[in-house]
């Protein structure tokens, strides 16, 4: 943070009280002055700094707290050493969760990296209805995601579904979708897919936008044919942006919920549990809030390190 | 918000979207503008177009259209073979039976006031700490930036659970929130992104206009109000647009929140409802749950896509 070009007023030698304004900026401040202006900064920082507190702060803490206790909300909580984690290690819910979890990443990564970005480096090139474009792709992210999740339910739905219909009606075989144990995963990866991918279709584009037209031209004297350009100009012009977005997604596709829990509620079969599933099933199917918080700490330290690259490699000032 | 100062604006959401080429001749792209001009560059690119343009529709649009008009088919004709592609009679039916039967004017009603306190409380007091962080300097100011930096590091999914345990019975003065808006509201505050997007901007407003207006006799509390909020109109529309989405969207934090169904948001409501309520009506539901965010996109798309492109891009 670039702070440097505030003059920092020094706490020692406080001049005499005089109870006059000083004349600006530069004017010694006396102690008294210094105290109410301390006190009115935190006036203003109070509200926000408590609910930081309650509600980030000391959640993260008291997760890495609970996940060694036995605790059951009403009776006091008890030191079970790594009990919690033992337990969890043994459930065979909790290999599935992050079998799932990761294969979720990796497939939802695949398609969600290669399609939008596809899209927009066609998008890039038409010259017509570019408003309506951006207005179609992003409409499915304004569409509340229990919404998405419980239409593409229908479409998945072996009776009277669309997916299926749709399938027959071009002579393919059908599928079981979202209710065969082998399916059902990918079926949810595309929902997210279909829900989300508006939003990096639309970074990618501000990315391609921002790419001078000189490279190109440059790349098709040099006889660059189209992919050529594409991978050597267009890549490497946005493989920050590309890095940045693979890191959010993982981020944000390993903590899947909304879609296992509304579409397939985690089965057939455990193959669609997710770790936050599973989390949410100890904490309010088995009142495990120690194992729920264990499975959080888990989650927290391997989302905790993409975030921290993320962070790193986001960080513009200093 | 009463203005009192006229509001400078410095980058409004209107230049941003200013930067969106026109069509025609254009910035040089992948495809040279001399290959397009060409009679066998012009043919490509209208089937290229054209086949984005179906494969959009189909895609994006076709999903919408076939929830909206699957809510006007009746019963039967929903879930015959093959199915129709437009509804034999319109029927709205379906609506106001949903309307009724799902009582979803009380959750939209809930939802409304979940979202609208979330964004109020946001707004008020991540302003204020940015303010105060940005601009007055507390003492141990960098050490608390950097604690709230720090939750951006913590997947907020990821806390779910002792986040619910603390509002069950809050530290000190031991209440529960449970069942209450406040548990949607104070959490929505610790919202480390937006307090630091205002932070940045703030950071970008010199001290010397804040420090005239002292100068001129303003406390610290009208500098905010009269002269950094109103040069803060576009990065205050953000965050607003963030906060309201934020919260209509969620689905697992109200859901653990709110046990008590009248007081359940929509998105909760559709779930819970969904198992034992006839397929017709739970798509009108979904339409209607679905229409407040459609039309806040559609009113403010050019914003909002402005600002998602702009706002990453420069991370």
């Amino acid at each position: 943070m670039k702070t440097a070009q505030v003059p920092q007023r020094s706490a020692a030698a406080p001049p005499p009280t005089t109870g006059q304004r000083p004349a600006g900026r530069g004017a010694p401040s006396p102690f008294r002055r210094k105290l109410s202006h301390q006190a009115r900064a935190y006036g203003f920082l109070l509200g926000g700094l408590l609910c930081f507190a309650l509600f980030s702060w000391y959640p993260a803490i008291r997760a890495v707290i609970i996940a060694f206790q036995k605790y059951t909300p009403g009776s006091a909580p008890e030191w079970v050493g790594t009990d919690n984690f033992t337990q969890v290690f043994q459930d065979p819910e909790f290999g599935a969760a992050w079998r799932n979890t990761l294969t979720f990443t990796l497939i939802a990564l695949l398609i969600g990296f290669a399609v939008p970005f596809v899209m927009a480096l066609v998008l890039n090139e038409l010259r017509h209805a570019r408003a309506f474009f951006r207005v179609v792709v992003y409409l499915p992210v304004m569409i509340p995601p229990v919404v998405s999740a419980l239409l593409w339910k229908w479409f998945y739905d072996p009776g009277a579904g669309l997916a299926n219909e749709v399938l027959s009606s071009l002579h393919l075989p059908t599928s079981n979708w979202s209710n065969g144990a082998d399916t059902a995963l990918v079926s949810l990866v595309i929902v997210a897919t279909w829900a989300n991918l508006g939003g990096t279709v639309l970074i990618y584009l501000a990315a391609l936008q921002g790419i001078p037209g000189e490279l190109y031209e440059a790349a098709e004297l040099d006889g660059a044919s189209i992919f050529q350009r594409i991978r050597h100009v267009t890549v490497p012009q946005t493989r920050f942006i590309i890095l940045m977005l693979m890191l959010l997604q993982i981020i944000a596709t390993m903590q899947v919920f909304t879609e296992p829990f509304v579409i397939t509620g985690g089965g057939p079969e455990n193959s669609t549990v997710t770790i936050l599933y599973l989390i949410y099933k100890y904490a309010f199917l088995y009142n495990n809030f120690g194992g729920a918080c264990a499975l959080s700490v888990m989650l927290l330290v391997v989302l905790g390190l993409f975030s921290a690259l993320y962070l790193r490699l986001t960080r513009t000032d200093d | 918000m009463t203005q009192i100062a006229p509001p400078p604006r410095e980058v409004s959401p209107d230049d941003l979207a200013a930067r969106k080429r026109p069509a025609g001749p254009a910035v040089r792209t992948l495809v040279s503008p001399l290959a397009l001009a060409s009679a066998k560059g012009r043919a490509v690119y209208w089937t290229v177009f054209t086949g984005v343009v179906l494969a959009f529709v189909l895609a994006f649009l076709f999903p919408v259209y076939w929830m909206v008009t699957g809510a006007m088919k009746s019963p039967d004709e929903l879930v015959q073979t093959p199915p129709t592609l437009f509804p034999k009679s319109f029927s709205l039916g379906a609506y106001t039976d949903s309307w009724e039967l799902m009582d979803l004017p009380t959750h939209l009603w809930n939802t409304v006031v979940q979202a609208s306190g979330a964004w109020i409380l946001q707004l008020v007091f991540c302003t204020a700490a940015a303010y105060a962080l940005s601009k007055l300097k507390p003492a141990f100011g960098k050490v608390i930036l950097g604690g709230i930096l720090a939750t951006l590091m913590v997947p907020a999914q990821a806390l779910v659970v002792p986040k619910y345990l603390t509002v069950a019975d809050l530290p000190l003065i031991h209440t529960s929130l449970l069942n209450d808006p406040l548990g949607i509201w104070l959490p929505a505050v610790a919202n480390a992104f937006n307090l630091y997007l205002l932070k940045r901007f703030f950071d970008q407003i010199p001290r010397d206009v804040l420090e005239a207006a002292e100068i001129d006799g303003a406390g610290k509390l009208r500098t905010l109000w009269s002269i950094l909020l109103p040069m803060s109109r576009p990065v205050l529309g953000v965050v607003s647009i963030f906060a309201l989405v934020a919260v209509w969207q969620d689905f697992l934090w109200p859901l653990m929140v709110f046990s008590d169904t009248d007081k359940q948001p929509i998105s909760v409501a559709l779930v819970q409802l969904s198992q034992n309520i006839s397929l017709s009506v739970l798509i009108a539901a979904m339409v209607i749950a679905s229409i407040p965010m459609v039309l806040m996109f559609l009113v403010f798309q050019r914003h909002i896509i402005a600002g998602i492109s702009a706002g990453s891009t420069k991370g």
